[in-house]
């Protein structure tokens, strides 16, 4: 191949080739970036909750004029119209479920006098119903039983004799064998509970940076909470989902009035809840998907515009080249090679360019590290792009005649 | 000389209308891109009270001790104790001083035929009006003589006035708030603040209009729980009492220090503070007390969302990929012009006159790309709600100011990016033009 002619006739444009390398390698290093935030993005959203999503659907309630310690008989009757409602499969009384935002955070101890847990996990309080309402399958053990469960205020909650927890949850308490009925410390106790129950899967409430050490550790405590203030979940038949949407808020301001259900957010489909939890990193997604796509696109019409002004300059010179007794083959490739070599060249920068800028961005933002495929599929994806964009050009200018070496002008 | 340029300029873009094309496009697209993103993050980086954000401050006392503070960089806790709050509010240290806790109220209509609905609600003292320069409609804040009768008073915003009252001036009327009966003793006018300022903690800076304030005396005797975060180190033991005697933090508090010699008084009546508890035996430890103002404070708090940062800074690199590229397609374009150019100086135009001539062209590419990037900004800003929660999203507006400075930045940049590729065509020496034609 012959570089040295090229690398001579670069060297007479060298601000076009330097403006060439310096757009691809910012290219690269922004790309790489915005593709790695768009897989992170991705993958969380990815995540799942562990739930029946599909038929689930959520209530917020306020019950009004009554002192939290009152509740306890309305949440009851509350939760029996809701269980009896035609295309209900059954419904819960619970504090806080996976995605909603806000919850009960805390350590879980192997033994009464540790000092630093060995876990982090989300609190889910509620009763025997749990489970056929959540729609998670027990991987061992067995669900609560009616006798088991209690009714607290939030403020007076005590240790639990029985809990269930997510499999996560085992696996990081004891990575060698099974949770299932061994005793644990929940917060800063001296009381065990025994865990009877292993569900596969149940993720917490939060879906930020926050809780990712500890996304899928949950335990569920059989109480429900005597608290003016509830989350109603209710697992519908297939199919009736919309139904229940309307039946269920109705059902529940006929058995009592003075509560209210807020009209924004207080009724939600789990689908409308997930949109409302991933809204953020689903947009970030697309928005740096459009910012790649129009930065690759602007970057390959950049170096369109600017080959197809060195053809039109060098008309002459492959004209004699052409007369001399080059192929046009030999012209296609000598634009190719030229290109490839700005490219390469783009491309070296543009990777440690990509690399430090995600360094930088690990410092300021709680980033993770970028992975070097990312470099390594952006170095072939754009060095690919600066082909194709030559290509037209170069086709052009390898049909260029002969001739033209002995026009002037 | 300038109109001759400006149409010379056209004439030359409409020659190649791709290319012209291209450079618009892409300037329009960064300007766009950075325009859409900074409304954003202007919205979320606003200063929500300028006139006092230098005087009000929020005090950090650490009641947890350095093991906790470890985890956060030895920083005290975000939220205060009650315990904390009232020892505070008792030694009354500031001009005017609060705690404030939001808290979950339901406005139970008199007409019975009406359900009953919920509003933001707040406790706090009847300083915080002043201190916060939240404006009345009607009536005024409660006295200090409510505050310290534990008095069941309430102001309420204007839309709940509007909504319960008919916008009729309800001071000295009664509200019922989860059936107990409170007298409103004034009418706020429109006031929410954005970041809003007062309880980051709780809301993520961004929430609707609070409609309801009670004293907090009052709320505490009712064993009003918080409607935010709670957080305890240690089991605070069973029950409203143990509660609000345990270490759990709950509580904002806001002090109003006129200047820097207050702040610094105040400092140091923190850290006296600290130092008495642990000479009590209450901390273990050294004092460990912050003082933030409210701009060092929502910075602390990380209020401008990590999405509106990243998102600038991938815009504004795109926009510099993109005035790199009109750097290369207008050397390219002007370059191709040499022997027009040599033409030009051997019929005497100056080396300032083709600057002139070239720079002109640029700002007139520069002045449709930032009319393409107004239209896409716009679009941008309607495109917001996609990638931002709608409490942020709504913020994002299209003002005269950003109108302003997307047609500037479009100009100013692309003149800039212009002047290399016209240094370079100025530099052309007529002669060597003229002898190769």
């Amino acid at each position: 191949m012959q570089i040295k002619p090229i690398l001579a006739a670069l060297k007479r444009h060298k601000a076009g080739t330097l403006l060439i390398a310096l757009q691809i390698a910012l290219t690269l290093a922004i790309v790489c970036n915005a593709l790695f935030i768009i897989h992170q993005r991705l993958d969380r959203i990815a995540r799942p909750t562990g739930l029946d999503e599909n038929n689930l659907m959520a209530i917020q309630n306020r019950m009004v004029g009554v002192e939290d310690k009152e509740s306890g008989p309305l949440i009851r009757a509350d939760l029996a119209a809701l269980r009896q409602l035609p295309g209900v499969e059954d419904a819960i009384s619970v504090n806080s479920y996976p995605l909603r935002g806000g919850g009960w955070s805390t350590g879980v101890h192997l033994n009464a006098d540790d000092k630093k847990s060995k876990a982090h996990t989300t609190l889910y309080f509620s009763d025997e119903h749990t489970l056929a309402t959540f729609g998670t399958r027990l991987v061992a053990g067995r669900n609560f039983q009616a006798d088991e469960i209690g009714e607290a205020d939030p403020k007076e909650v005590g240790d639990p004799a029985v809990v269930i927890i997510s499999k996560a949850l085992s696996d990081k308490l004891f990575p060698d064998s099974s949770a299932l009925g061994k005793p644990i410390y929940i917060g800063d106790t001296k009381k065990p509970s025994t865990v009877i129950g292993i569900v596969e899967r149940l993720q917490v409430p939060w879906n930020g940076n926050w809780s990712d050490t500890f996304y899928d550790n949950a335990i569920i405590e059989p109480y429900r909470l005597v608290s003016t203030f509830t989350n109603y979940m209710i697992r519908t038949k297939p199919g009736q989902l919309s139904a229940v949407m309307a039946s269920a808020p109705a059902a529940l301001y006929k058995t009592n009035r003075m509560r209210v259900i807020a009209p924004k957010n207080g009724i939600r489909t789990f689908a409308m809840v997930r949109e409302s939890a991933y809204r953020a990193d689903r947009g970030m997604a697309v928005l740096m998907g459009v910012v790649c796509a129009v930065l690759l696109g602007i970057t390959a019409a950049g170096i369109v515009g600017l080959t197809s002004f060195w053809v039109g300059q060098r008309r002459k010179q492959i004209g004699v080249r052409r007369a001399l007794g080059a192929t046009q083959r030999d012209i296609l490739s000598y634009f190719l090679t030229e290109n490839l070599l700005i490219g390469t060249a783009g491309v070296l920068m543009g990777a440690l360019l990509a690399i430090g800028m995600n360094l930088w961005m690990v410092t300021q933002f709680e980033m993770a590290r970028l992975s070097v495929t990312y470099v390594l599929v952006g170095v072939v994806a754009l060095l690919l792009l600066g082909q194709c964009a030559v290509l037209a050009p170069a086709m052009r200018a390898s049909r260029v005649p002969p001739v033209e070496a002995t026009r002037s002008v | 000389m300038f109109a001759y340029y400006f149409q010379l300029g056209l004439r030359s873009l409409r020659k190649n209308p791709l290319l012209t094309a291209l450079m618009v496009l892409a300037i329009g697209c960064g300007v766009a891109a950075s325009m859409t993103t900074y409304s954003v993050f202007r919205a979320t980086a606003n200063n929500p009270i300028p006139q006092k954000s230098s005087q009000l401050y929020v005090p950090q006392i650490d009641n947890w001790g350095p093991e906790d503070a470890a985890e956060n960089k030895g920083e005290p806790p975000q939220a205060m104790t009650y315990t904390d709050a009232t020892n505070l509010i008792r030694d009354h240290r500031a001009k005017r001083q609060t705690v404030l806790y939001p808290v979950s109220l339901s406005v139970v209509p008199n007409d019975a035929g009406l359900l009953p609905f919920m509003e933001n609600s707040y406790a706090w003292y009847g300083d915080a009006f002043a201190m916060f320069d939240i404006p009345f409609l009607y009536g005024s804040a409660w006295s200090v003589a409510d505050d310290n009768a534990h008095a069941d008073v309430a102001v309420i915003g204007r839309t709940l006035n509007d909504k319960l009252f008919h916008g009729a001036n309800s001071v000295g009327k009664d509200i019922n708030l989860n059936g107990h009966t409170y007298r409103i003793t004034g009418v706020v006018d429109q006031w929410n603040p954005s970041p809003l300022f007062f309880d980051v903690v709780n809301t993520n800076a961004f929430d609707d209009t609070t409609e309801i304030f009670i004293p907090f005396t009052r709320a505490v005797d009712l064993k009003i729980s918080t409607n935010g975060n709670n957080n305890c180190n240690k089991d605070p033991g069973q029950g409203w009492d143990n509660w609000i005697r345990s270490e759990c933090i709950w509580l904002q508090y806001w002090a109003e220090l006129p200047n820097t010699a207050d702040a610094d008084a105040y400092r140091q009546y923190l850290n006296g503070y600290a130092a008495e508890q642990q000479r009590s035996g209450r901390f273990h430890w050294a004092p460990n007390t912050r003082l933030r103002d409210v701009t060092d404070w929502l910075d602390y708090q990380k209020v401008v969302p990590q999405e509106a940062k990243v998102s600038l800074l991938v815009s504004l690199g795109f926009l510099l990929i993109c005035l790199i590229n009109t750097i290369g397609l207008l050397l390219a374009k002007f370059m191709r012009r040499a022997s027009e150019i040599g033409v030009r100086r051997a019929l005497g135009a100056s080396r300032k006159e083709i600057y002139a001539q070239f720079l002109i062209e640029a700002a007139a590419i520069g002045l449709a790309g930032g009319l393409v990037g107004l239209l896409l900004t716009g679009l941008g800003v309607i495109g917001v709600g996609l990638v931002f929660q709608p409490d942020i999203a709504k913020l994002a507006t299209l003002d005269v100011k950003l109108v302003l400075l997307t047609l500037v930045l479009a100009v100013v940049a692309t003149v800039l990016a212009a002047f290399y590729p016209t240094w370079r065509a100025a530099q052309i020496q007529p002669a060597w033009q003229l002898k190769s034609n």
